[in-house]
This record gives C-alpha cells, structure tokens and sequence, in this order.
C-alpha cells in the first residue's frame, strides 16, 4: 500500500492534442471531461482514490522579500512546462499498479477523440512505514 | 448510573458475534454490516443499562439487524426462517468461528490493502472511519474498499479451510503501519495476534506474537520526542520495556522448542538477541548472522540479504560486511544507508558521505531522509574539518 501522486502537466502529447482545449469542439471536451469524471469515479469505486484537484493554468511565483517587506510576486508562467493541470491523489498496492492506473489517465481523449498521450509524472509519496530491524 | 463503555471488549466481542450470526445462516457482508450497528447501539445504550451479558446483547441485536437488513434487501430469499431454528453454538464452535474470520478477511483472494481493511473492520472491530483516519485515505474511498473486500470473499465457502500465512502476513502489515491517527495500529496488531495465538496451537503464530512484543517494547526509545528517528545502536536501552521482552522471550522460547522453525521464529529470534544486549556492544551478532542464514533458507529476499550484511559488517568488520552487501541488488530500498555506513566504519568517509547523501535521496520516508541528511551532513562537517 502506498501513496502516489499523480501529476498532469502539460506535457508530451502529440501536437495534434495540444491544441488549446477552448479550441476544441463542445463534444470533444465533454468526452474528455466525462472520461476524467469516470476515471475518478472508478478510483472510488476500487478503494483507491485519495484526491484530486484542478488547478488554474494562471499563477503566479511568490517569495520572501525581506523582513518587514511584502512577499515578491513573478509571472505569470513563461513556459508551459511549468504547467500543471491538476493532481490525483492514489493509495494503491504497488507501483505496477500506480503505473498501470497513470497510463489509463493519460488515455483521455483529446481532439478527434484520440488518446491525448500526455506524460503523467508518478511520485510516491514518502510515507512508507519502517521496516525491521529498528 | 452512567458506566463507561469499554471499547476493548466491544472489539473483543465483534468478531464472536460475527461468527455466531454467520454460523446461523447469515451471509457476511450483510453480517458484518448487522455486527457494526450493534456496536454502534451498544455505545449509546449501555452507559445508562449495562447488560449482564454483553455479548449475547450484541448478539440479539445484531441478529435482529441482520432480519431487518435482510428484509429490506430485495433479494429477500427465505433468511427470516432461519431466524428461531439454530441453538446457539458452544464455546469451542465460537472459537472455530472466529477463526474462520480471521481467515477469510486475509483470504488469498484479497489485495493486501483490502485484507488488511476488511480484518481490521470484521475481527478488529474498528469502525471505517477509524480504518479510514489510520490510513490517511477518505471515508468513502475506505467504505469501497470494505464492500468489494467483502463481495470478494462472500464468494468463498466459509468453512473452507483457510490459510494461516495470509493471516500473519496481514497482521504483520498492520503491525509495521505504527500508528498516525487516534487508532494504534501496532497495538491493535499485537492484540488480534495475541487473539489468533489462543485459537490456534502453531508455533510461527506465537513467533509473530513473540516478534510484536520484541519490537514493541522498543517503541518509546525509536523516536526523540520531536519525531526523529534513533537508530537501534543509539537508543537508550533503559527505556525498553523489559516485562513485554521477557514476555516474548519465554513465548518465543517455547514456540523454538516445538523445533518447527518459520520466518516469523527466526525473526524474533534476531529481535531477541538486540533485546538480550544490555549494551550495544555486548550485542551477539556472531549469533544473528547465522539466525539470517536461517532466514534466507526460507526463501531468498534481498531485504533480509541487505540486513544481514548490516549483522556481517558487525560480527566480522566492515570489509566482510561490505563482501557480503556485493551479493544485494542495490536497487532496493536502505542499500545506499547500509552501504554509507559501512564505508565509513571501513575509513573511506568520502564515499560514506556520497552514499548518505544517495540514501537521504532514496529514503522511502521522511524520518529516515531526515536521517540520513544528517547523517551526510556529519560525515561531510568532518571531512571539512580535516
């Protein structure tokens, strides 16, 4: 058992798919949202879903400005390899199994209906518990 | 008068009752479901009227559950009739049927996470929403993970015979879960194993149980009271619990004696020796190297490989550790700790330092990155230092 984080970034699709979603036709992006929709659902149904979470492609960077100053702010994001979609959050038996459920992530459907194709990053999370001897 | 509910006893008693309504004919999930009510009703009704017998109360209680449950379920079948046909079952039928639950909610069929799951919930007792906290998973996502457990298994005669090594295994992972929320896992792990030991005559049961108390009796000297992790050589000995070490000692003891060796012995048996040492110096590691080899003999794991070139490196030096650490797949999780610290015992405090750092980045936790951040940042402070 363990935890996996799920990342979605923007990231190694096809160009095809990579065309903005608001460029996509009404259909197209209900299938994708209903396959995310489902994807999840399936998750709570298995025992396996943790979280998920959306987040705005607009953000910006902060840091510490210095004692009694505001905090700096930067961007918005140049890059688009600084972009992230969005998370989920898995608890599930082994990496095989993580790996298994991220390729089916990045199988939602994109313009055409094809896979979009997309890289998911997995990272386990650090909370694995202590093994003997200790 | 309002008396407190023990929530000891509760436990004890769900899986009797369990048992019981399964053995009259009830189907298990919807037993198990029945089981978790009466429990619930149980906290509510007892601090005002305490039963003289509580569990033929939850026993009632559950049963009537379990009628209207059934009831209202659409496949109504002909449950009702079997509502005044079975006596109750004897003390020794209790026993077995209780057994039987333990067996069928680590059955083979089960993903480890759902056995793990549905034990903790039929046997143990624990509602899902503890199950839930513990685990750090939502509520519904735990509840899914019961029911489909539980459909899982109700495929599965409930007499067939069952297999014990799942069982261990399963409350052995619950064991080394420790604890993260208001339920304590380990102490909850040792309690259904001390359960199991006095329903079944089978030494690696009583050396599980033998291997629980051993590594439980260490518990407060594991961690400084700011959450970092003491590696066993630095731990202050005077805070192991040394009734709980005596206790697994003679458990353990005995089990050896019926001279049918398993993991489980051969591990306490190791955990006995770090136990038996009032020093870590007077620590016999000639002994537990071969306790290892005996280890290995049960099956090859790379695991045990990596901790017994830590014992080799201790009985023989560093350089014997290090030969021993070649035949280890150094992919595996804590290769780069043992390796760091073997280097630097062997005086090469440049790789030693290299090899924490790698360990701190491959920790499989955050106590044990920590640790090992620290461990990179002294051995890097005295290479600075000359």
């Amino acid at each position: 058992m363990a935890k996996y984080l799920m990342l979605k970034h923007y990231r190694g699709a096809p160009p095809t798919a990579c065309v903005p979603m608001d460029q996509w036709s009404p259909t197209e992006v209900d299938a994708h949202i209903t396959y995310m929709g489902d994807f999840a659902q399936k998750l709570q149904s298995t025992g396996e879903f943790v979280d998920a979470q959306a987040v705005s492609p607009d953000g910006m960077w902060v840091r510490y400005g210095g004692a009694g100053k505001p905090p700096v702010t930067d961007g918005p994001f140049a890059e688009t390899k600084d972009l992230i979609a969005g998370w989920m959050v898995i608890d599930v038996d082994s990496e095989a199994r993580a790996i298994e459920l991220a390729g089916e992530l990045s199988a939602a459907p994109g313009p055409g209906g094809e896979p979009i194709h997309e890289w998911i990053e997995i990272r386990p999370f650090l909370a694995l518990p202590e093994t003997f001897p200790g | 008068m309002g008396t407190e509910v023990d929530p000891e006893l509760l436990r004890e008693l769900a899986p009797v009752v369990l048992g019981v309504l399964v053995r009259r004919g009830a189907d298990f999930a919807t037993a198990e479901d029945a089981v978790q009510e009466a429990l619930i009703k149980a906290l509510s009704a007892w601090p005002g009227a305490a039963p003289r017998d509580p569990k033929a109360w939850l026993i009632t209680v559950a049963w009537r559950t379990f009628i209207d449950l059934a009831r209202s379920d659409t496949a109504r079948r002909s449950r009702e009739d079997l509502v005044e046909v079975e006596p109750p079952p004897g003390p020794t039928e209790q026993v077995d049927d209780t057994l039987r639950l333990y067996v069928l909610s680590a059955h083979p069929s089960l993903t480890p996470s759902s056995a793990i799951a549905l034990t903790l919930r039929a046997v143990g007792g624990l509602t899902t929403k503890q199950i839930a906290e513990a685990y750090l998973v939502p509520e519904a996502t735990m509840a899914q993970r019961i029911s489909r457990a539980k459909r899982t298994v109700s495929e599965v005669r409930f007499d067939e015979p069952g297999d014990l090594g799942t069982v261990m295994h399963t409350l052995y992972l619950v064991f080394n879960e420790g604890y993260t929320g208001e339920v304590d896992l380990a102490a909850e792990a040792v309690r259904l194993t001390r359960q199991l030991s006095t329903m079944v005559d089978d030494p690696e049961v009583r050396g599980l149980l033998a291997l629980m108390f051993l590594h439980h009796a260490r518990r407060a000297a594991r961690w400084t009271p700011d959450g970092r992790l003491i590696p066993l050589a630095d731990q202050d000995r005077d805070r192991w619990d040394r009734a709980l070490i005596a206790e697994g000692v003679v458990i353990l003891q005995a089990a050896l004696a019926r001279d049918r060796l398993g993991p489980y012995q051969a591990q306490a048996a190791i955990a006995a020796l770090h136990a038996d040492a009032a020093r870590v110096e007077e620590t016999d590691w000639v002994q537990i190297v071969s306790w290892y080899d005996e280890l290995l003999g049960f099956g090859d794991s790379p695991v045990v490989r990596l901790n017994r070139a830590v014992a080799v490196g201790e009985a023989d030096g560093a350089l014997a550790g290090l030969a021993a650490l070649a035949d280890v797949d150094p992919s595996i999780p804590r290769w780069s700790a043992v390796a760091a610290h073997l280097h630097e015992r062997n005086g090469d405090p440049e790789r030693a330092a290299e090899l924490y750092a790698r360990a701190a980045r491959d920790a499989p936790n955050l106590a044990e990155r920590d640790h090992q951040t620290r461990q990179a940042a002294r051995v890097n402070a005295l290479l600075r230092g000359g």
